[in-house]
């Protein structure tokens, strides 16, 4: 009888020591060529040559540490380049912002004639793989380039134009998510505020947009990163260095005849990382709020 | 302030809101808005904001057609249900957010937004945040924002609903004596028949958007035009019961099953010879004795300073109020007294009065 019971009772301590483990096996297994694809990353770095994940000098021996792959620090077209990057990013966060925070309020609050047309339209538009577009978007930027004035800034090969033609394939996303917070909010306020003597965007300025703050956090969030890595309308959109941005600078250095230093490249990815990595740190407590529960604060 | 609503109409398709409302309110009166809910009490007030463009019919303020002012331009405060403060902003932010948008200086904002809240009783409290108050603290921030400008005309929307009892009554007559000290005139909408009757000078009863009778309470207790305002207006509603009203010998009888008595012959006149008539009377008009109708006891609610009896006379069943001292038990058999000086009479049909045209 004692004995009995004490044999299930360990029976089920393995059991319960698999049911613990097993799950993080899974986890750490399924992860683990993420982790040693960012291992390899940061190890190239930083070495003449790798095998597997560790670094070798010129006669195949472990060793060779170098700081030479780092060299593009030193020319002035990652500065450049890089500038243009977070003005992309930056465009971006502050392009798609402004413009579906307004129309996701008119959208929610007003009643206009294509109203419902234009939001399931939209939502197509979303649902367009954006790489069909890019002959047409070419015609266009290069319509906009002939224009003067404007041609110079939001033309073809022109940081504005890439800008341009991003923010408006981010628009429709930026649209809906924002209309979401829009609808999220009691129509109350808004009465009292215009009751009390405001204009209907002193409104949208001081009431509404305060408080979805979270939502537009979350926008510039998605948009700063979409617009840091972006390549292919900067790939396809421009030629040449001036108005390259990261990862083409990247593409750049992958050469059809000469030998391809992919350890260099490897520091330049590192070099974008950085900026995001940091941008986490900062945000990850908002970012998790966000995906959480949407919107906060809200009364 | 004067308001007049003539033929005032809102639709939205094939959805009627508020239809051809006529009334007015006069200047310094307390108009109540009473209703259940889904009956355009809400969807007139907002009207009357300009917060809803109205599809027909006009609204006047002072004698000026006001159908096309922005809210903003109407001079009117209004209070909530939901309070809607401005989480973002403090209690003197929210206070002095109308001022802020009519450009008056700043030491005359503060000044003003500070009389308010100690007007209010929440001066200490200029610099939390709504989240951090208390409901009632909250509504009277509300109360305060919409008296801070001085406005001309005040709206209420169900401002009570969301406060407890106690707090309620209170915050009841706090709104009166406010309203009638600074004598703004004042619209509020409720579903409450308690808050009409004891805050209003005039009730506007309402019902599927339309205006059933706008009088003063106690022309509404004691004389309901329809069967709608006689069930809606008073707490335990009145009993229906339905009957014939005869003459004989020169006396008005109202008979069914088990039930004959006499009406005064102003009443028992106007139901006398229209066939099957409703009988209305309210619990408190019925009074059990020695002799009269025989009755008995069904159900025994207890309300504290009487107890709510569920009576049956034959097939039907009526609510009687009585002194607990009595002692009723279930299934124990009265005798009702009924004062037949208050009874009502309706048409089943067109279920308007008999007796107040």
């Amino acid at each position: 009888m004692t004995t009995a019971t004490f044999e299930s009772g360990s029976q089920s301590g393995v059991k319960r020591f698999l049911g613990r483990t097993l799950p993080y096996v899974l986890l750490v297994l399924s992860i683990s060529p993420i982790v040693l694809g960012y291992a390899w990353l940061i190890i190239a770095t930083f070495s003449y040559r790798t095998e597997g994940l560790f670094p070798i000098d010129a006669a195949g021996n472990i060793g060779g540490w170098t700081l030479s792959n780092w060299s593009f620090l030193t020319d002035p077209a990652i500065w450049r380049v890089t500038l243009n990057s977070f003005v992309l990013a930056v465009g971006m966060v502050i392009g798609v912002g402004f413009v579906s925070s307004m129309a996701a309020y008119s959208l929610s609050r007003m009643n206009f004639a294509g109203r419902k047309g234009f939001l399931s339209l939209t939502l197509l538009l979303h649902a367009f793989p954006s790489v069909t577009l890019l002959i047409a978007i070419f015609f266009v930027l290069n319509f906009l380039s002939k224009i003067p004035a404007i041609g110079a800034w939001f033309g073809y090969n022109t940081l504005g134009g890439v800008a341009l033609v991003m923010i408006s394939l981010d628009l429709p996303l930026g649209i809906w998510l924002m209309k979401g917070f829009f609808d999220n909010l009691s129509w109350d306020m808004e009465r009292a505020a215009l009751i009390d003597g405001a204009s209907r965007f002193r409104v949208w300025w001081e009431i509404i947009i305060p408080l979805i703050k979270p939502g537009l956090a979350a926008l510039a969030i998605f948009n700063f990163l979409s617009g840091w890595s972006a390549f292919l309308i900067p790939f396809t959109f421009t030629v040449g260095s001036k108005v390259a941005n990261l990862p083409v600078y990247m593409r750049q250095m992958i050469s059809d005849t000469a030998p391809t230093n992919w350890n260099m490249i490897a520091a330049v990815g590192m070099f974008q990382l950085i900026p995001v990595l940091i941008f986490f740190i900062f945000t990850q407590e908002m970012l998790l709020s966000v995906y959480a529960g949407g919107s906060k604060g809200g009364t | 302030m004067k308001v007049e609503l003539e033929n005032l109409t809102k639709r939205w398709g094939n959805v009627v809101g508020a239809d051809s409302m006529n009334l007015d309110v006069k200047d310094a009166e307390f108009v109540a808005f009473l209703g259940p809910s889904g009956c355009g009490k809400t969807t007139t007030l907002l009207m009357v904001a300009g917060i809803y463009k109205p599809t027909a019919g006009f609204i006047r303020f002072d004698g000026q057609v006001v159908n096309h002012v922005a809210p903003k331009d109407r001079n009117i405060g209004m209070v909530f249900q939901s309070y809607a403060l401005y989480p973002h902003m403090n209690v003197f932010q929210n206070i002095s957010y109308p001022l802020k948008l009519k450009k008056i200086p700043k030491d005359e904002m503060q000044k003003r937004a500070q009389r308010v809240a100690d007007m209010m009783g929440i001066g200490h409290l200029m610099d939390r945040r709504p989240a951090q108050l208390s409901g009632g603290q909250q509504q009277r921030v509300a109360l305060g924002r919409a008296l801070v400008k001085e406005p001309q005309l005040l709206l209420f929307d169900e401002p009570l609903s969301n406060l407890d009892a106690r707090l309620r009554l209170s915050m009841r007559s706090e709104i009166k004596r406010l309203q009638m000290g600074l004598g703004i005139t004042s619209v509020y909408v409720t579903h409450d028949q308690v808050e009409a009757m004891t805050m209003a000078d005039r009730v506007a009863v309402m019902k599927d958007g339309k205006l059933q009778a706008y009088s003063t309470p106690d022309e509404l207790y004691d004389r309901p035009r329809t069967l709608f305002i006689a069930g809606f207006v008073g707490n335990p509603p009145m009993n229906f019961l339905e009957m014939e009203v005869v003459r004989e010998n020169g006396d008005y009888h109202a008979r069914r099953e088990g039930f004959d008595v006499v009406i005064p012959s102003d009443r028992g006149e106007k139901a006398a010879g229209k066939g099957n008539v409703i009988l209305g009377i309210r619990p408190e008009d019925i009074t059990i004795s020695d002799e009269g109708t025989p009755a008995e006891v069904f159900i025994v609610e207890s309300l504290g300073r009487d107890d709510l009896i569920n009576m049956h006379i034959g097939e039907a069943s009526i609510h009687v109020l009585a002194d607990p001292v009595l002692g009723l038990k279930m299934g124990q058999n009265v005798r009702l007294d009924f004062n037949t000086h208050k009874v009502q009479f309706f048409d089943p049909t067109t279920e308007k009065s008999l007796l107040w045209a």
